[in-house]
């Protein structure tokens, strides 16, 4: 009877863990089962170089690489403000910051991380857009830059938990030795400390922007949903992800415009993929 | 003429005091070995001389500890000077995750700006012979100093801080993760450096404190219980504790 009991439990327990990778293969199966079937009417590179997306034109033309654009434009900015601040403020809290603030900062990083995107997203439509719309003299505020800021400050706390991790867990040995040769402390960190967690730090961004890319509401609420092709980053632009959120509920079923939206899920799967296994490769790296 | 002296030193962790009026003269050119049971302080003495006990919190110093006449306690200090005299080997060799030829180069990199190729490659080579390195290594300086042996890793240590060109050699317990033969090795080394430096070893290995040094301090409980000639701490110590550590009565 215990042996019964023991055998089942153990079964059950194997059941939730094969559970996960069951549901992100058959969801795959469906993204590429809907997705795969636009490719009946557009070829593959007109589909990712296209550059018109007029999904209910007749005929309908599906490029999606103002689209990609868009989510490159939003995630570069992003990255280039976040990623800065984000390692800095890691590096003061691993590093330098007293025990109090210490504290104080990372309550903070984890209340931002906790703040829903909607939220943000509002918070930058009343704030920051008005903002952007006077600095740069614009018509409208609503643009590429403007998602950029937002998406930092979502990645940030990513990058500040990992980052401070991978930089808390460099070898007290290894500053020690800086330190004995008469390094100075920034020296001690520029030199040394950062190089050893380099790999961490990089996972630290990989998984931030990953973050990025994957965001939907708060960009569909300040860059602007114009589906062209983007000249600047003070102009508006639309995201692989805010097109789906957009589109999906007026898409007929069945149609063009229906598997191309699927696709395009299909597109942002492998970047996130990739990101994620990037990031992976660089954490296994670090142990 | 004594290199370093320590006067009515004392030390605090808090309330807990770890060095109890610690009055030495340590001369150059010799090895000094300070040795004692573990937690009597002796490491602490050690890192009172480069002021590495600054990043525990809680220290609390005072006494006068004079190297080259000077008060290094002083809170007016420059530690990156203090610490470019006074280097230190550690217990676990600790090479940083460079490579062998930048590992070598970290302290000339840190102290002196555009120092060119020709005079680093010099230093490299310099370095690694003093510490017997050179054969083994001159044809992979670039490859990353984590994957040599334990003992080559406390050489390149030792390398890499002659490379700074310091008067005082601190080692704490350098060879007590190294085997005998390697033990044997690095002892050989710290003799052939002497001449060069003013080298304080602690070790809580007493043979080796016999083998190598040239006076030995004995320390229990934060005090500096007996101080002088090695030969005599071994043969005919003055202080009874001394003489009990030594025959092996408590260690």
């Amino acid at each position: 009877m215990r042996k019964f009991k023991e055998f089942i439990i153990e079964k059950l327990v194997l059941i939730c863990g094969l559970a996960s990778i069951f549901f992100v293969v058959l969801i795959f199966l469906f993204l590429l089962k809907e997705g795969l079937a636009v490719f009946k009417t557009v070829g593959p590179f007109k589909f990712l170089f296209g550059k018109s997306w007029y999904p209910i034109s007749e005929p309908a033309q599906l490029g999606i690489l103002p689209l990609i654009l868009g989510s490159l434009l939003v995630t570069v900015g992003a990255a280039i403000i976040s990623i800065p601040i984000g390692v800095g403020c890691a590096i003061y809290i691993a590093e330098i910051a007293p025990l109090k603030i210490k504290e104080t900062l990372k309550a903070g990083i984890e209340l931002l991380a906790a703040i829903p995107s909607v939220v943000l997203g509002f918070i930058g439509m009343i704030t920051l857009v008005p903002l952007v719309k006077t600095v740069f003299h614009l018509p409208t505020g609503l643009t590429a830059l403007s998602g950029s800021i937002m998406l930092a400050f979502m990645a940030m706390p990513t990058i500040v938990s990992i980052a401070e991790d991978a930089l808390y867990s460099v070898p007290k040995t290894y500053k020690e030795g800086a330190l004995a040769l008469g390094a100075t402390h920034w020296q001690t960190i520029w030199r040394v400390m950062l190089p050893a967690a380099s790999s961490g730090i990089l996972a630290a961004v990989m998984l931030g922007i990953g973050r990025v890319i994957g965001e939907t509401m708060a960009v569909m609420m300040i860059t602007g949903n114009a589906a062209v092709m983007p000249n600047s980053i003070l102009a508006p632009v639309r995201t692989l992800t805010a097109t789906i959120a957009a589109e999906m509920g007026e898409a007929v079923v069945g149609s063009e415009h229906y598997f191309a939206l699927f696709a395009i899920g299909i597109v942002l799967f492998v970047i996130s993929f990739a990101i994620n296994v990037t990031a992976d490769l660089f954490l296994h790296k670090r142990q | 003429m004594a290199k370093i002296i320590t006067k009515n030193l004392n030390l605090w962790y808090g309330a807990f005091q770890a060095l109890k009026n610690v009055n030495s003269s340590i001369e150059a050119n010799r090895i000094t070995a300070i040795i004692g049971p573990s937690g009597c302080g002796k490491s602490t003495l050690l890192r009172v001389f480069n002021r590495m006990n600054d990043l525990i919190e809680g220290v609390r110093t005072d006494g006068e500890v004079l190297i080259d006449d000077k008060n290094i306690i002083d809170s007016g200090t420059d530690l990156v000077v203090l610490r470019k005299k006074v280097g230190m080997v550690f217990q676990r060799p600790n090479p940083f995750p460079l490579s062998i030829y930048e590992n070598i180069v970290f302290g000339e990199r840190i102290h002196a700006d555009g120092i060119t190729r020709d005079k680093l490659d010099e230093i490299v080579e310099g370095s690694l012979k003093d510490v017997l390195l050179w054969d083994e290594l001159k044809d992979r300086l670039n490859t990353p100093a984590l994957r040599l042996s334990l003992e080559q890793k406390q050489r390149l240590c030792i390398a890499r801080l002659i490379a700074v060109k310091p008067d005082v050699l601190l080692m704490d317990e350098p060879c007590s993760t190294l085997d005998p033969q390697a033990t044997a090795r690095v002892e050989e080394l710290m003799r052939e450096l002497k001449s060069r430096y003013t080298i304080i070893i602690v070790t809580h290995n007493m043979q080796q404190a016999a083998r190598v040094s040239d006076d030995t301090g004995f320390m229990l409980l934060g005090e500096l219980a007996e101080f002088g000639k090695t030969e005599q701490i071994f043969t005919a110590p003055q202080d009874k504790r001394t003489e009990d550590y030594i025959t092996g009565r408590y260690g």
